[in-house]
């Protein structure tokens, strides 16, 4: 695949774009390799009252919890969760708000209409707030997040796909390919969808940040998986009432968090400058 | 110059209006884009339409094609009514009746390759097999003079006249009978311009094409159209042969035109050109003959009466004074 | 009459991801005062980056000049103090009127606001001098009036109506073919010996065309300004020029008077692009084979691969300027001697 390699070299370029990169590669390292990297992999369900709220040593890198487990460990297994709810949420809010983009988009009318104007109500309310109220509804557990991050989320790439699609729509080639006799589904999915396949992996990048921002912010209220799960923003609430004095505790899923969404961020970012072509010419203007 | 054969076109009083809205969407007035037109196109010639911008040339051509719905009027095509067509069956009458855009070459799907670009026409109207359709696009491919090797490109590899190219094997792959072409020597450069004619008129031989010509450029009309219609504001003026209309204009509108066009060789046109102020919007057409505010023969009846088109000299004229 | 501007052996590159695109290669124009020169070629050939050059606004960074001068009133822009080009040449002896009348405007700015800021720096009655503290400089109240009877008179003479309601307009409000005359209003403003219009017809209809063709000239024969006029259409170099310059591929091939151009042309590009003019006839003649690439271009002169003349001297060596009757001349090996429309 070219074309992927052409994006990768181009992202190594940025500065900002290669750290995002590297973060991310570390993640998703962190999840895959989890078991054997942890140094106390059974920690995540088992429980050692004695050791509990020890400081960082050579035994336990980033100390032990409340519970006496391994916090490192844990860490590197609720990446695993982390990973898990970002991919299922963004992919099922891409499949849902895609088709309804593309559809709202080709069609002008009531239909149209009607597509965005639900969209926008769920634009209207926070995020954050309507998430509550799914998982809250649902009770708290993983299916329940990611259910709740799916419905609150599709309504970015539909409002996405919209506008794109919509500016495409002006352009000679999608105009001559309808005068060439093709039909809607033809023009849309094999013309349309193809040329706004950048916007719509930007978008998902950083809807990945966004999303595991929200789900740990889920977690912390209490309303993520139940514990035992080594869930970041859980660990996070988990880690309250020790502080100041266990303040490894809160630090390292605090870091993790903050450095998975900026990885993911700043990702975005560079894949903007790069799969954008209006940004693209500016640069290599500027290189030439 | 009566024609025996039906006409392979016959546009009957079509009419074209687009809502004028403002800030808050609400309409305001009609832009009265194509206004009336009546005009037939007979199998195998070329009929030239030309105007100024805004007078509804690009607009009668896309409604033709279906790319807009008429607003009233009838389209008839091979003695069809296509008009009012749903809009699966108005699809498929493209088969026969394409659309040539001004650069044919900003047609083409940037992330398609040629190869592709050039099997979906014939995907989307026939149910040849693939090797029958490869047979058919290199067939296409030679006539319109590009090598084979080019089929694994993509659009931005190939250069401008390339590109025009594909875009014309592209649409010359339905065998289609007639073909509007809308500006399509537009910006070109004279040398350019002359290998892109000589283009169209190989393939009008070799296809047995029949063209509606849309263009601004009078010049490029008289050497490629035999009949010619002139529009103004949403109207036909003038319509009849080409060199009875260049030798003798009747309607004052078109013998300006011809007025303004540059002659090489001749006296300069601009210093005696006459015609003074610029063609009124089109969404407030003056009463009467639309012409009257820029004419230098208006008279009281014309603010009054608007005029038909009625035969004269060989041609028919929308003038009461021709 | 007397030279204003000479442009000699000027060779301009752009970078491009290929290598250098050699986009003039010594290149050669003269404008004598009061005179309106034609410079015509086919898109590609290098007529915008000539004007730019003269202007002195090829995109910095691209754009690399390697050698020739540009003479203006006997000193060389190209070698002159940047500051002091800026100051008393560019945009004031010498100004511009682009292709696009449409993108020359702000859109959120009255006409008045934007014709004015030209007048603050620009205006014949301003002092010389200027560097970057004068931006806050007022404009004096005294200069700022005459400055504005000024425009109003030039408005009149492009024949804009009710100039003074005129001025309180936005940009769009005005049509394609009056922003043009705008655009020529404030080309003139500056009172220039010089006006270089690039393209300025081509977005226009053919009336309004004429309309604007005949304005210029009328408005630049009065005040004895000269003009370059680029286009690729050689109609409108016919009605406007005094005389015309050919360019093909970043050299210049032949300049002759405008009769002389079109009656008697001697280069065979010459003759082959007036022979592609689509005539009554309805005969199309072509010129076989395509522009060539700026990045490797042909030796010698740049025309030979699609010359039917060419020759081997031709592939070796760039022809040297021969003079032919009249003010007549032209860089090739073999010109013809025959009235146009005369060859096989």
């Amino acid at each position: 695949m070219s074309a992927v390699w052409f994006v990768v070299t181009r992202l190594t370029r940025d500065r900002s774009a290669l750290i995002g990169l590297v973060l991310i590669a570390l993640l998703v390292l962190s999840a895959a390799l989890a078991p054997v990297l942890a140094t106390h992999p059974d920690d995540v369900f088992e429980l050692h009252p004695s050791e509990r709220l020890a400081a960082p040593s050579g035994a336990h890198w980033l100390g032990t919890d409340r519970m006496g487990a391994d916090v490192y460990s844990r860490l590197l297994f609720g990446a695993r969760i982390t990973i898990l709810i970002g991919i299922i949420a963004v992919g099922a809010s891409l499949a849902i708000g895609v088709p309804i983009g593309l559809v709202a988009g080709y069609h002008h009318g009531w239909l149209s209409d009607l597509l965005m104007r639900v969209s926008d109500i769920f634009l209207a309310v926070p995020q954050v707030v309507l998430a509550i109220a799914i998982a809250q509804t649902l009770g708290p557990s993983l299916p329940n997040v990611i259910l709740a991050l799916s419905v609150t989320y599709w309504p970015w790439f539909a409002r996405v796909v919209y506008a794109e699609t919509r500016a495409l729509q002006k352009e000679i080639f999608v105009e001559s390919t309808a005068a060439l006799g093709a039909s809607p589904w033809r023009l849309t999915v094999l013309h349309v969808l193809p040329n706004i396949a950048s916007p719509i992996i930007v978008r998902a990048s950083i809807g990945m940040g966004f999303t595991i921002l929200t789900a740990a912010a889920l977690g912390f209220l209490g309303l993520g998986p139940p514990p035992p799960t080594p869930e970041w923003g859980r660990t996070i609430a988990e880690s309250r009432e020790f502080l100041p004095d266990a303040w490894w505790y809160a630090t390292a899923p605090g870091l993790a968090i903050f450095l998975t969404v900026m990885g993911f961020n700043l990702l975005g970012d560079g894949l903007r400058d790069v799969l954008d072509p209006r940004l693209r010419r500016s640069r290599t203007a500027r290189d030439g | 110059m009566s024609a025996p054969a039906a006409p392979l076109l016959e546009i009957v009083d079509l009419v074209r209006h687009f809502p004028v809205r403002n800030a808050f969407g609400r309409r305001v007035g009609w832009l009265r884009a194509v206004d009336g037109v009546s005009l037939a196109v007979q199998p195998g010639e070329t009929l030239g339409l030309v105007g100024e911008s805004g007078c509804g040339k690009s607009t009668l051509g896309k409604t033709v094609m279906g790319i807009y719905t008429p607003t009233a009027g009838d389209i008839r095509f091979a003695g069809r009514e296509i008009g009012w067509l749903a809009k699966r069956e108005r699809r498929a009458v493209a088969k026969d009746l394409q659309y040539v855009y001004q650069d044919p070459g900003a047609s083409l799907d940037p992330r398609w390759k040629v190869v592709h670009l050039l099997h979906e026409p014939l995907k989307i109207h026939t149910a040849l097999s693939r090797a029958e359709r490869e047979r058919e696009v290199l067939a296409i491919l030679a006539a319109v003079g590009l090598p084979d090797a080019h089929l694994d490109l993509y659009p931005h590899e190939l250069s401008g006249g390339q590109q025009r190219r594909v875009g014309l094997a592209r649409i010359l792959t339905l065998r289609p009978r007639l073909v509007i072409l809308d500006e399509p020597t537009s910006g070109l450069d004279v040398s350019v311009q002359a290998s892109v004619l000589k283009l169209f008129r190989g393939l009008q031989e070799a296809f047995a094409l029949t063209y509606v010509f849309i263009s601004h450029d009078l010049s490029v009309v008289r050497a490629i159209c035999a009949r010619i219609a002139v529009m103004y504001l949403g109207k036909i003026v003038e319509l009849g042969p080409t060199v009875a209309v260049f030798e003798r204009p009747r309607h004052p509108y078109t013998h300006s035109l011809l007025a303004a066009l540059p002659r090489i060789g001749g006296r300069r046109v601009t210093q005696e050109f006459a015609l003074e102020g610029e063609p009124p919007n089109p969404r407030d057409v003056p009463s009467g003959c639309r012409f009257r505010t820029r004419c230098p023969h208006v008279q009281a009846r014309c603010a009054v009466e608007e005029p038909l088109l009625r035969p004269l000299d060989g041609r028919t004229v929308a003038c009461h004074f021709a | 009459m007397a030279e204003l501007l000479a442009v000699r052996g000027l060779r301009v590159d752009f970078a491009t991801d290929r290598g250098p695109a050699q986009v003039l290669d010594g290149m050669n124009l003269d404008i004598e005062t009061g005179e309106v020169v034609g410079l015509v070629g086919e898109s590609g050939c290098g007529k915008t980056t000539l004007a730019r050059a003269i202007l002195g606004i090829l995109p910095e960074g691209a754009a690399r000049i390697r050698a020739g001068e540009v003479r203006f009133k006997g000193t060389d822009l190209l070698r002159e103090d940047p500051g002091a080009v800026n100051d008393r040449v560019r945009g004031r002896a010498i100004t511009f009127i682009p292709q696009d009348p449409f993108t020359s405007f702000s859109p959120v700015f009255p006409v008045e606001t934007q014709i004015m800021d030209l007048m603050k720096w620009k205006s014949p009655r301003a002092r010389n001098g200027g560097g970057p503290a004068s931006i806050l400089a007022r404009y004096p109240r005294a200069r700022h009036r005459a400055d504005r009877e000024a425009v109003l008179e030039i408005l009149r003479a492009v024949q804009i109506p009710e100039p003074a309601r005129a001025l309180r307009r936005l940009p769009h409000e005005f049509s394609g073919g009056q922003r043009q005359r705008l655009m020529i209003a404030m080309a003139l403003l500056p009172r220039p010996d010089l006006i270089i219009a690039d393209e300025p017809t081509t977005a226009l209809d053919v009336t309004i065309q004429a309309q604007i063709l005949r304005l210029l000239r009328a408005l630049v024969k009065e005040r004895g300004v000269s003009v370059l006029f680029t286009t690729h259409d050689l109609g409108t170099a016919h009605e406007i020029c005094d005389r015309v310059v050919v360019m093909y591929a970043g050299q210049e091939m032949e300049a002759a008077p405008t009769d002389a151009f079109f009656g008697r042309p001697a280069h065979p590009y010459t003759r082959r692009l007036l022979m592609s003019v689509p005539s009554p006839g309805g005969e199309i003649r072509d010129i076989p084979g395509e522009v060539p690439s700026l990045v490797a271009p042909p030796s010698g002169c740049r025309f030979h691969p699609r010359c039917d003349y060419a020759t081997a001297e031709c592939r070796d060596v760039r022809p040297a300027l021969r003079a032919l009757a009249g003010a007549h001349g032209v860089r090739c090996h073999h010109p013809v001697d025959a009235p146009a429309g005369a060859d096989p």
